[in-house]
């Protein structure tokens, strides 16, 4: 089981981390969301798996760690308003720069301004896809 | 104490300029002339027993633990530089009454003037080191403000920097050579450093205490070939020039040189550096002076030159030159500071500083020419004028080194030659400007004398130099003996302050000096036309496109390193973690540890395998972005079986209620980006960000093996046993977080609240436009708000409310608690919201959204502060058992307070961040609603 969860981490931080290093706000934030699944549950095995062992005190014997669970537990409340911020401030970026690029402008443009037919050329390139998919 | 009045009083006065500003320029000089005043009454007040050789010193403690004492030291030559720097300062407050005019920012430059007269004096009475570096430093900035205070102009800015940046990096140097002292000596009081001299001299580090103090020295100085920041400051307005280049300013550096004369002085490394860099500062002054056009550039080469005679002296290894070099040090300071003014009242008259032009100016202003020429005199080393004293010294002490062996003919030829100069250009001056035909072109004309007041500290100064000059030994000799004693610090040579010495060497050299430099003004015909041959150099073009270049080189560098991409920012921090972590994982032998593994059960590696596959397909459908949420959301809530599956069910509520509130604001936020994201990483960058995503999750993946696999050690054993006991709850996990560790939750639900404000501050007055149809071109609901949503979600509400309630209740001894509920809460009124708008909900709620997230704070630190009033440590919980009727036994802790300040910061926190997303879209939709 063991083996399992440890693949499975690695798989959302692979995940989170490629959409991390994306270009655009909006994946960046996917990336964010997962890496930080990653990252809880990461911290949460750390102590250990148990199944079926109680939190809460009782006649039991043996308990599951607390105390990694207390963590993750103000962690995932933190990530959530720190995912928040990022979004509106992509929103923001996005309302003022005109652009949902990281960088806040278009690095993808070519140097030299294509020309108008260039242009349509290309938005009719794109509009094709669109349909396309 | 009246040492501390003596050198703060200026300080405190920095803001009478201010007070009175309105008042016109008499009430501000006046202003500005009271702490000088008192401070010269103080001075004179101690001169009687400071001239017999007492020592005044007082020492307070400041930061002792880097030596840093806030010690003063009032001996002979910290008199004479206080002397001068007050004296002089109160004659240049009354002169630049006259000379500002109504329409400039006087009150601020009265102001600066006093900053850099309080620095001045820290830096002469300071009895510390370091607390003298920090006095001179604090002159480089406050002559930086008075040297630049026309700051309209280019070249007052830009002369104005260069003097900062050349004082300001001779004074990170003498900080350096401080310190080394301070290592060597093991103390920064000066009456420790100056006792330990013979140590210092032995010590290996002496050539670099010496090297480097006498850096900060020269630069400050003006020496070469640091010398060109000084004509350049003589862009500032003529008071500043005649206060700062005369008496205070440049004088710091030649001062340092008098007051650790015991120190340093002594050895051949002295003799050869402090000598040579004077002389060649000397003639170089001496020789350049003559060829100025500007009446205010001759002065300032001459300040060059006599600066370099007054460090020349100091080198020698004689006992009696530095008494020579202090002597010159006051004279130059009353001749210098008279001809500036002189020069000022010339400009301000005529409108020009040209001497090209200016001529013949003895018809219109008599008196000051009388004035000028007189100073001049003292400065060409006249007979009967206290330049003529020093100068006939100074003659005499280059006749009595011994030092350069064969060459000693060397120094007195090259000082004939310097004085030769010298009274070339004193002649220039007087010739020049009062005779030599008529004026030519001059802005102002025809010029006439001066306001009265404006003469007189011109007048004073002047009355000075013939004084000194003819009765030395009744005016000037103790002050001159108690200054050279406490420069020297042992008893001083004897000597003869008198006119006449007989027919000898230094006569004859003063007599050549004087009808050569006759000779050179009568001929500088040719002598100009040879001046003007040589190339120009202008220091401040040189100065300019250096700085120039630096800026540049180092903008080039920073934009290789830091070129605005935050991929690239992220990806270096990625290989750093990387680096990090394989450095970690390479000491281990194997991966493998030594616990069992688990047995797998077929449910749970179904569920592990979705949630892989989820992600990598949210990876996949990036560019789709409404799919690759959905698929997000799908990871989620297995991350939230996957807590609930190994035994955390508190994780497994939060998660499952978080995941609801992000994927919501997810949804509300792509609304309003583009739709798609179109391809545009290269495929080079693909396989980079492929690669290091890959390393990452290898990484990952072998890390939380190697970890899973071997024994720990926790300390849950300690929360366990203590969670009842000491908190009263049987949820451990609450109790941690509200109560053992409740100053970590205060922290975060403090960052809850903050972020929660910052994206409404990050919203605030952003209208996006609605589109009407999605982006594949199908129209909208035209439908608001779906009835069916709303009646559910009003049906929802209470059942909602009454399940937070209970879980929050429970919270403490089951599954559940502040944070969990409020996700709850926030929820039910998401869903509501979402049904029939925020302003809908907002009305019927009653209270504002930040003020429950504000609230919930002041609660939660409120409960922690109660207990610090009780006499308990912060957040130290109480709790009993009570008995309520219809409930029964319910156990109430403090704790659960806290948990509701939890509570409520969760719901505002939330609802604030939803709903101002929400609100954006709904402004532009409201009026086609209406």
């Amino acid at each position: 089981m063991e083996l399992l969860v440890a693949i499975a981490i690695g798989v959302l931080t692979f995940s989170g981390v490629y959409l991390i290093l994306r270009a655009r706000t909006f994946s960046v934030a996917l990336g964010l969301t997962l890496f930080s699944y990653a990252v809880n549950l990461f911290l949460f095995v750390m102590g250990r798996l148990h199944t079926g062992k109680p939190a809460v005190l009782s006649d039991a014997t043996s308990y599951t760690d607390p105390v990694p669970q207390a963590l993750v537990l103000t962690a995932i409340v933190i990530g959530f308003a720190m995912t928040a911020f990022v979004l509106i401030l992509a929103l923001r970026a996005n309302t003022e720069l005109g652009s949902d690029h990281v960088d806040g402008v278009e690095k993808a443009k070519p140097l030299k301004k294509p020309s108008k037919a260039a242009n349509k050329t290309v938005q009719a390139k794109k509009k094709r896809k669109g349909v396309a998919r | 104490m009246l040492l501390l009045a003596l050198v703060f009083a200026p300080f405190i006065a920095v803001l009478l300029p201010f007070l009175v500003a309105q008042r016109g320029r008499t009430a501000i000089a006046v202003s500005a002339a009271l702490a000088p005043a008192i401070g010269l009454a103080l001075l004179l007040s101690q001169a009687p027993q400071v001239l017999d050789g007492v020592v005044v010193a007082v020492s307070y403690p400041w930061i002792a633990q880097l030596g840093l004492n806030l010690s003063f030291r009032l001996d002979g030559l910290s008199f004479l530089f206080a002397l001068l720097i007050l004296g002089i300062g109160l004659l240049v407050i009354l002169y630049a009454r006259y000379y500002l005019s109504e329409q400039e920012r006087v009150a601020r430059f009265f102001a600066c003037l006093l900053l850099f007269m309080g620095s001045m004096l820290g830096l002469v009475l300071a009895g510390n080191l370091l607390l003298m570096l920090m006095f001179w430093e604090l002159t480089s900035l406050s002559s930086f403000l008075l040297i630049g205070f026309w700051s309209q102009q280019t070249a007052a800015r830009q002369g104005a920097r260069m003097a900062l940046t050349v004082t300001g990096g001779g004074g990170l140097a003498l900080l350096a050579g401080i310190l080394v002292i301070g290592h060597v000596v093991g103390s920064y009081e000066l009456s420790d450093v100056l006792a330990a001299g013979d140590v210092l001299r032995a010590h290996s580090l002496y050539p670099v205490a010496l090297v480097l103090v006498l850096l900060g020295v020269f630069t400050k100085s003006a020496q070469f070939p640091f010398h060109f920041w000084l004509p350049h400051a003589m862009s500032a307005p003529t008071p500043v020039s005649a206060y700062l280049h005369s008496a205070t300013m440049v004088k710091a550096g030649v001062f340092l040189l008098a007051r650790l004369y015991p120190l340093l002085s002594g050895t051949d490394w002295w003799f050869y550096l402090v000598t040579f860099t004077g002389l060649i500062t000397l003639l170089i002054g001496a020789v350049t002076a003559l060829f100025q056009h500007d009446l205010k550039g001759l002065l300032a080469y001459s300040t060059i030159s006599h600066l370099g005679l007054i460090t020349l002296l100091f080198g020698l290894d004689s006992d009696f030159a530095p008494v020579a070099a202090i002597f010159h040090i006051i004279n130059h300071a009353t001749f210098k500071a008279s001809l500036f003014m002189a020069a000022g009242i010339i400009d301000h008259e005529t409108g020009s500083r040209d001497m090209r032009k200016i001529n013949g100016l003895w018809k219109y202003m008599p008196h000051t020419a009388v004035l000028a020429m007189v100073a001049s005199s003292a400065m060409a080393g006249v007979p009967l004028l206290n330049g003529f004293l020093s100068k006939e010294m100074f003659f005499s002490e280059t006749l009595h080194q011994h030092l350069l062996g064969s060459f000693s003919w060397l120094l007195p030829t090259m000082a004939t030659i310097a004085g030769v100069f010298s009274v070339a250009y004193s002649l220039r001056f007087i010739h020049d400007v009062f005779f030599n035909g008529t004026p030519i072109n001059l802005p102002k004309f025809p010029p006439h004398e001066p306001p009265r007041y404006m003469k007189i500290p011109v007048e004073v100064l002047v009355f000075c130099c013939l004084l000194v000059g003819m009765l030395p030994a009744f005016t000037i000799d103790s002050l001159l003996a108690s200054a050279a004693q406490a420069s020297l610090g042992h008893a001083l040579p004897e000597y003869n302050l008198a006119i006449w010495h007989g027919f000898n060497m230094p006569l004859l050299m003063s007599c050549i000096a004087l009808v050569g430099g006759i000779i050179v003004y009568a001929q500088r015909a040719p002598l100009f036309r040879w001046y003007e041959g040589l190339p120009d150099i202008n220091a401040r073009v040189i100065f300019e496109n250096t700085l120039r270049f630096l800026y540049g080189l180092v903008s080039r560098t920073l934009a290789r390193i830091e070129n605005g991409s935050l991929q690239r920012y992220i990806c270096l921090l990625l290989l750093a973690v990387i680096v990090v972590l394989v450095a970690g994982l390479t000491p281990l032998s194997r991966i493998t540890g030594e616990i069992a593994l688990t047995p797998v059960d077929p449910l749970t590696a179904l569920g592990l395998l979705v949630m892989t596959g989820a992600a990598l397909l949210t990876m996949g459908f990036h560019r789709q972005r409404l799919t690759a949420l959905l698929m997000l959301s799908v990871v989620g809530l297995i991350v939230a079986m996957v807590f609930a599956r190994f035994s955390a069910p508190d994780l497994a509520l939060t998660q499952l209620v978080v995941e609801v509130v992000t994927i919501l604001l997810m949804l509300l936020v792509v609304y309003f980006l583009p739709a798609k994201a179109p391809a545009e990483s290269s495929s080079l960058l693909h396989l980079r960000d492929f690669s290091i995503a890959a390393s990452c999750g290898v990484l990952m993946a072998v890390l939380t093996f190697a970890v899973l696999t071997r024994p720990y050690q926790s300390i849950a054993d300690f929360f366990l046993a203590n969670s009842l006991l000491g908190g009263g709850g049987t949820n451990v996990v609450n109790v941690i977080l509200v109560d053992f560790r409740g100053f970590d939750t205060l922290g975060e639900i403090s960052v809850l609240a903050i972020t929660a404000i910052a994206t409404v501050a990050l919203l605030k007055g952003m209208l996006l436009p609605r589109s009407r149809v999605d982006n594949q071109g199908r129209a909208w609901s035209s439908e608001a708000y779906p009835m069916m949503l709303g009646m559910l979600a009003r049906l929802i509400l209470p059942l909602a409310l009454l399940v937070s309630v209970f879980i929050f209740l429970r919270g403490h001894n089951e599954p559940g608690g502040g944070f969990i509920a409020g996700l709850i809460t926030a929820v039910a009124l998401i869903l509501l919201q979402v049904a029939y708008g925020q302003r809908w909900v907002q009305t019927r709620m009653g209270v504002r959204f930040p003020n429950l997230a504000a609230s919930g704070v002041l609660i939660a630190t409120a409960t922690g502060l109660v207990s610090l009033l009780l006499g308990y440590p912060f957040l130290t919980s109480a709790f009993g058992h009570f008995n309520l009727p219809l409930i029964g036994e319910i156990e109430l802790a403090s704790a659960m307070l806290f948990d509701l300040g939890v509570y409520l910061t969760v719901v505002g926190g939330t609802l604030l961040i939803l709903s101002g997303v929400g609100r954006i879209g709904h402004s532009v939709k409201l009026p086609e609603k209406l």
